[in-house]
């Protein structure tokens, strides 16, 4: 084990997969000289060169569709999107192609690429680079969607994705960069996609939260101990697959469920989660499961604002209070 | 020819830019001010010697880099100043800080956090002007950097098949955040692209306000004869880094001292001005001391302000009557 931040995580295995693989390499803005605008590619190219770790052109839609085409062609690219809101100015390229490449032409197309980037609040970064994203990817097949919340899931998560036979988005979180986990050392630490992680064990309440949102869930069950109320806190680690098998066993047990994310409530995962407990832990419910998520409005610059729009840790814990009768 | 008095507004106008970004730059250090604070600083004289020619009908699109754009199209300092502070009493009620402010009276349809985000708006609005018959021109202001997204090339060829009166100006500063030009763009010069789109593309020294000046004034009366747009590109340099606390390992010191001590836009125009006998280099400093002034009141006004009230965050999603 090694004491690392998630940035440092991500460059790990990018270099450890691009010494493994000679297929593997990065393309993306500013991650030569400056390696990428959080370091999450700082000095690679000295050791792979720039034909391998290469800086694009502001071109999203093309760095993206390129990615596609590479991989097609038996490249196993990762693409670095500097603000995953940029997969907007990209989406053809990841909806309409990475996603249905390989099964409208019947199977025959192998897409290895992994599209890498951060995402959320925490920066003053206003409406356009503050978004939560990985929600509306999950709504088209053929993609898969990861969302390491520490250094150690974003390693092994990442390892995973690189070595993934299909498409991959993988959502960081800007505000995690700088946080410090143990990541395992072994150079074939993965971790499975679909399998949820129990962060913490608890007998009243599920949480489920992801991304920024673990810790937030952690620090409620914190604070709900306090009242006695005991918390079991789940971070589904990826969107696609996503383990719903976890939560629903959680919830058998402990009868109530407070989901809560970053993205907007409307529409979000999270409602996709309370309609499948509902449907697979439906006699178990002891109270209508909460759904929190940010506000319908963009995001705004000032911090209060921001503030005002995502969820926060004390909504969580009146939100647990609330489906515990208390 | 520049008439005598609007040499002067440019001049006015170079100075506040200069001003108010150095004391958001003031601010930024002092942990006053967060965000994304892209500073103009070297460029100055694209956004005054265009918008000079400008009335409050025409639209401009703006960038990240937008402060310059926004005081040349009539953005007042203090209300400026207050939105990057993230205040109820800025442009966007402090709602989108440096990145976005917009002032839709004076026609400044907005800077624009999104590279190339503004490019095919600009060509709305020439569009609304052209269905409109009003005369009006759009200015579509952006970098280099952005002549590499799809927008930039999508824009120019709508814009030249339908004629549309807009002047698209290419501010080309030697570099997207780290990366050098030549490494990301095709062309040596950006102006080049508009063969492609069969429209007039010129390059002119971006750090001359005169040679900025009568590039545009032609475009201008193509644009409103109902020719179609033109391509304007300004080389120029920006002397402080990408983004406030940028370290700049990617370029030479040297070079940022070159262009800062020798192609200041503000100190060669003073120059010729001096020069040329229209003003006094003591009726100049004047002007400086006033813009100055005038940043640091802006700056009063700004810490001053209140913050927005988490109560309205969701008012202005929709327009409701
Ligand atoms: C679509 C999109 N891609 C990338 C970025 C990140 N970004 C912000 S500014 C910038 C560089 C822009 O370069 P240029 O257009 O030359 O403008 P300059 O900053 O030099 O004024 C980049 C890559 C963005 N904001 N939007
Ligand atoms: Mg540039």
């Amino acid at each position: 084990m090694s004491k690392k931040t998630y940035a440092t995580a991500i460059r790990d295995v990018i270099a450890e997969e691009m010494r493994r693989d000679e297929n593997v390499f990065v393309m993306g803005e500013d991650i030569e000289l400056l390696g990428g605008i959080f370091g999450c590619t700082r000095d690679l190219y000295k050791e792979f060169g720039t034909d391998r770790i290469r800086n694009t052109p502001i071109s999203e839609a093309a760095m993206v569709g390129a990615g596609v085409g590479a991989a097609c062609a038996g490249m196993r690219p990762i693409v670095e999107l500097m603000y995953m809101d940029f997969t907007l100015v990209a989406a053809d390229q990841i909806i309409n192609q990475a996603a249905k490449t390989r099964y409208i032409f019947g199977g025959k197309a192998k897409i290895p690429l992994v599209i890498r980037g951060q995402q959320g609040i925490g920066r003053g970064n206003a409406a356009t680079h503050s978004q939560s994203l990985e929600t509306i990817f999950m709504h088209f097949p053929g993609i898969k969607v990861a969302c390491p919340s520490n250094a150690a899931d974003a390693a092994g998560l990442l390892r995973t994705a690189i070595r993934d036979d299909n498409p991959v988005m993988f959502f960081e979180h800007k505000a995690l960069y700088a946080s410090k986990f143990e990541v395992p050392d072994d150079p074939d630490f993965c971790i499975p996609f679909g399998k949820a992680e129990i962060k913490r064990t608890g007998k009243d309440v599920t949480i489920v939260g992801s991304l920024l949102y673990v810790s937030r869930a952690l620090e409620a069950a914190a604070e709900l101990e306090k009242i006695g109320i005991d918390a079991e806190v789940i971070d589904p680690r990826t969107m696609v697959p996503f383990d719903m098998d976890t939560i629903i066993e959680s919830v058998k047990k402990t009868g109530k469920l407070v989901v809560v994310h970053e993205a907007h409530k409307v529409a979000g995962w999270g409602a996709e989660v309370v309609s499948e407990v509902v449907d697979g832990a439906f006699k178990y419910l002891d109270a209508a499961p909460i759904h929190l998520g940010a506000k319908a409005c963009p995001l705004p610059f000032n911090i209060e604002l921001e503030n005002a729009v995502v969820p926060s840790v004390q909504q969580i814990v009146e939100a647990a209070k609330k489906v515990c009768y208390r | 020819m520049i008439s005598k008095e609007r040499k002067f507004w440019i001049y006015e106008i170079m100075n506040k830019i200069r001003y108010f970004e150095l004391k958001a730059l003031r601010l930024f250090e002092e942990n006053k001010l967060r965000g994304s604070v892209h500073l103009y600083a070297g460029e100055e004289a694209v956004a005054a010697a265009v918008c000079s020619q400008l009335t409050d009908d025409d639209y401009i699109t703006s960038t990240h880099r937008g402060h310059g754009h926004c005081i040349a199209k009539g953005a007042e300092l203090d209300k400026a100043m207050a939105e990057l502070m993230g205040k109820e009493t800025g442009y966007c009620k402090g709602r989108s800080g440096s990145m976005h402010i917009a002032d839709f009276t004076k026609g400044n349809l907005g800077a624009n956090a999104i590279v190339g985000g503004g490019i095919p708006i600009a060509t709305g609005a020439a569009l609304a002007a052209k269905l409109q018959k009003n005369d009006k021109v759009a200015v579509s202001f952006f970098g280099d950097g952005a002549s590499n997204e799809g927008t930039f090339h999508e824009s120019l060829n709508l814009a030249a098949v339908w004629k549309l009166p807009i002047i698209f100006v290419c501010e080309n500063n030697g570099f997207g955040i780290s990366v050098p030009v030549a490494q990301s763009t095709s062309v040596e010069n950006i102006s080049d692209r508009a063969v492609g789109y069969g429209i007039p593309g010129v390059t002119v020294d971006g750090n001359d306000v005169f040679a900025v000046y009568e590039a545009f004034e032609t475009a201008v009366k193509r644009a409103k004869a109902g020719d179609g747009p033109t391509l304007i590109e300004c080389k120029t340099y920006r002397t402080l880094g990408h983004w406030t606390g940028d370290p700049q390992t990617y370029r030479d010191k040297k070079d940022v001292e070159m262009w800062r001590d020798t192609k200041d836009p503000i100190q060669l125009f003073k120059k010729r001005l001096v020069d040329a006998g229209d003003f006094t280099a003591a009726e100049l400093d004047e002007v400086e001391e006033a813009a100055k002034v005038e940043a640091d009141a802006a700056a009063e006004f700004a810490i001053n302000s209140p913050n927005p009230d988490p109560a309205d965050v969701m008012d202005d999603v929709f327009y409701e009557a």
